[in-house]
């Protein structure tokens, strides 16, 4: 049986409007509604799956971030995790954070914890970077199933329908091994009362890179974050004609 | 039509939230998709012609067998005049479906002309000369009631106010908004928020239905537990009469008392009155803290002492308290795959929603709301929110219920108001009334406001389950003195039904006030009153 370790980051809810600071070197963020990043609550919903089979013995949910962090590690608990991992990063850090440390991060963690399976959303909503469970698993050099549209376990290991272009593919891989978690792995589950209750009692340990042994220092430089172009508005035309007429001044046709 | 856009707009939406909320790099149609939702919730309006999956309804002149007023019959120099007074572009002679049928598809008019006034004067240029050639016109909003009001009934000249759309202003100050009667209720919304308010007016058909239709029918919503009606909200309308005499009756005041309060009577008299084209609106603030609790209950029982400890418990901060059975859930999850229900198998489900101004306050009531409820075992499980995601996708659950009922039925549809103690009784009794005639009888609707929405449906209407139905809803509506129509308004298909909740001598009153603002009864004929 398996232990699985699934990570969760807090992102700006994707219902929210998101806008940009006046100074353009970011987001708003404050006073804005967080949640968890859909993707990784497939892959909670995949690991607690896993668990109700029998075929997981622990799942563990990690987040990575400010103090904030810990709510969306209680969504995951209530979802049905069994113990939460802080690793806490001061939110003026944060901003500079890169997939490439928090693939260190959870590394590191796994390694630890004793983890046969990394599952990961495929990319968090908010940066779309799209590279942590890649990295992950070029860190330990475990075998990587992305894009997961299906997990199986069979006896030499798991075999994974993955999303491709207009299609599928159907890979085998040996444990450990590292997912990402696509669109149609799952449909995730709400957290209901109950467990909403009973996570508040569950396990949740705090730590920091640095105890982790993973350097945190910034690559990167924000050097501007800008809205997207407005849209320019439409115009009605009086008819076809002046549509034709239109069309062909603009040269499109 | 309208009603199908309307639907398929809520589809379209539903199926953009579903993938947007999982933000996807691949393509770029999803990634559009977010935008799209960030962006809250932008209405593109495009009228389609009816689905051609279901075949048109029996003309309603036909069909319900009505006397055509004696009205004068449209010929091509009305159609110049109004040509000429409008620009070609807002005078339409045809494909005129959209605009002929309700939204149930229950009625069918055979309206020639629909005019698109783009603002007031235009208004009533039309109504003077449709009075003076005794012309009869419907007004039309976003023809998204479930009355018929909406629709012509035999010829009339259909009246579409979705030109006049704009929001003229907001004063953040005040929170009061001025605005054109066809503006759509979700983009008014939208405007109101960019300054930190809300429209105190919410229900499922916001992406169609139009503000002015609002006020002329006096919508009520899933929010009235919170903010009221619309007599409290609206401060002030402009209406043009059957003359074409405009009406100034605005106001930028919460108080105004002098004279006879007469907003009052273009607020639910459904268009019979005058055409509503402007209006002023009392904003509240947008809650920076919304909540959401969807919960599963065994008893109707255990639904009124929920509620009960929700005004108790909730109090300032409980914004919705909506009901939904088992059979009315369960319906809309077979018919739309993309909703996703919390819970299942449960008799009755509430959702209940607070709004606040500190969320950690309101979390902190709403649990403690939950927990004692769960202690006391009335609250068998659930979940709750306050991710703005999550609410969404938990009210879209509530918002499909009516769809799913008319999805690949014909539905009977009933909109009472019933002293709570009896409010599910009747659902049960119309159950063994119907027997295996109906496919599903189920309730609904805002607990809160004591307003069942009553469904009834089968395959095909029929007769026999019509007799059984009707007029039964209404004379045991009748002795609880209840209202036969609580928020849906009379429309064409509840006048004969009036004298249920209205005793004679109100409704004579009614006809002299017909007869005065409208003497030659060209404004939304065959409605209201018989």
């Amino acid at each position: 049986m398996a232990r699985v370790l699934v990570g969760v980051k807090r992102v700006i809810d994707y219902a929210v409007k998101v806008r940009v600071k006046p100074e353009k070197n970011g987001v708003v963020t404050q006073g804005v509604k967080h949640s968890m990043n859909p993707f990784d609550e497939i892959a909670v919903e995949e690991a607690v799956k896993m668990k109700e089979k029998k075929l997981a013995s622990e799942v563990i949910a990690v987040s990575v971030g400010p103090t904030q962090s810990q709510e969306v590690i209680r969504t995951a608990l209530a979802m049905g995790a069994d113990r939460g991992v802080h690793v806490e990063v001061p939110a003026a850090e944060y901003d500079l954070l890169q997939p490439i440390h928090v693939s260190k991060i959870l590394a590191k963690l796994a390694l630890d914890e004793k983890a046969d399976l990394v599952i990961l959303g495929k990319q968090a909503i908010d940066d779309d970077a799209n590279q942590t469970a890649q990295m992950t698993a070029a860190v330990l050099d475990w075998p990587q199933g992305t894009f997961c549209n299906k997990v199986e376990k069979t006896d030499a290991g798991l075999t994974i329908a993955r999303e491709i272009d207009g299609g599928l593919e159907t890979i085998k891989t040996k444990l450990p091994a590292v997912l990402s978690a696509d669109l149609r792995l799952n449909t995730p589950r709400y957290a209901t009362l109950p467990n909403i209750m009973k996570a508040k009692k569950k396990p949740l340990k705090k730590v920091t890179p640095k105890d982790l042994g993973v350097d945190t220092t910034p690559r990167i430089e924000i050097i501007s974050v800008e809205d997207p172009p407005v849209r320019q508005a439409g115009a009605v035309v009086a008819d076809v004609d002046a549509l034709v007429a239109k069309l062909k001044a603009g040269g499109h046709i | 039509m309208r009603f199908h856009q309307g639907l398929m707009q809520m589809r379209r939406y539903a199926t953009a939230v579903t993938l947007r909320q999982f933000g996807h790099a691949h393509t770029q149609t999803q990634t559009q998709a977010i935008t799209h939702a960030r962006r809250g919730t932008e209405t593109t309006v495009v009228r389609t012609l009816a689905s051609s999956a279901s075949p048109l309804p029996e003309l309603t002149q036909i069909s319900d067998n009505v006397q055509r007023g004696n009205y004068a019959q449209l010929n091509d120099k009305d159609v110049a005049h109004f040509e000429q007074l409008l620009g070609k572009n807002h005078v339409l002679t045809e494909d005129l479906e959209g605009y002929n049928i309700c939204f149930l598809k229950r009625i069918r008019g055979n309206s020639k002309l629909v005019l698109k006034p783009g603002n007031t004067q235009e208004v009533a240029a039309i109504l003077r000369y449709c009075n003076e050639r005794r012309l009869a016109v419907v007004p039309q909003g976003g023809n998204t009631g479930l009355v018929g009001g909406s629709v012509p009934i035999c010829d009339e000249i259909v009246l579409s106010m979705q030109r006049m759309n704009k929001v003229l202003s907001v004063d953040e100050v005040t929170g009061i908004a001025i605005v054109e009667a066809g503006c759509i209720l979700e983009n008014f919304d939208q405007r109101a928020r960019d300054v930190g308010l809300t429209v105190p007016l919410d229900l499922g058909a916001k992406a169609s239905c139009h503000i002015g239709g609002n006020v002329s029918t006096n919508a009520g919503g899933v929010r009235v537990v919170r903010y009221g009606n619309l007599h409290g909200s609206v401060l002030g309308v402009e209406a043009v009469l059957a003359n074409g005499q405009v009406l100034d009756l605005m106001s930028n005041f919460k108080k105004d008392n002098t004279g006879y309060h007469m907003k009052h009577l273009f607020i639910g008299s459904e268009g019979t009155l005058g055409v509503v084209t402007k209006l002023a609106m009392l904003c509240p603030h947008v809650s920076k803290a919304v909540n959401v609790a969807f919960i599963g209950l065994n008893s109707f029982d255990d639904v009124l002492k929920t509620f009960v400890s929700a005004k108790r418990n909730l109090g300032e901060i409980l914004s919705s308290c909506e009901l939904i059975d088992e059979l009315a859930l369960n319906t809309a999850l077979q018919q739309f795959k993309f909703l996703n229900s919390p819970i299942s198998g449960y008799p009755f489900y509430m959702l209940i929603e607070t709004s606040g101004s500190n969320g950690d306050h309101d979390e902190e009531k709403i649990n403690q709301f939950i927990s004692q409820g769960m202690e006391r075992g009335e609250i068998l499980d659930g979940t709750v929110s306050g991710e703005p995601g999550k609410v969404q996708e938990i009210w879209k659950i509530r918002e499909m219920v009516p769809l799913g009922l008319i999805e690949k039925s014909f539905c009977f549809k009933y909109d009472i108001s019933l002293p709570l103690r009896d409010f599910y009784n009747i659902v049960d009794v119309m159950r063994e009334r119907c027997g295996p005639l109906a496919t599903v009888v189920c309730g609904y609707g805002h607990l809160g406001d004591s307003n069942l929405h009553l469904n009834v449906s089968c395959e095909q209407f029929n007769d026999e389950i019509y007799k059984r139905v009707e007029p039964f809803v209404y004379e045991y509506t009748s002795q609880l003195k209840g209202s036969i129509s609580a928020e849906h308004g009379i429309g064409f298909l509840k006048k004969d039904y009036l004298h249920y909740s209205k005793n004679p001598v109100a409704i004579q009153w009614m006809r002299d006030m017909k007869k005065m603002f409208d003497p030659n009864g060209i404004l939304n004929p065959y409605k209201m009153l018989n």
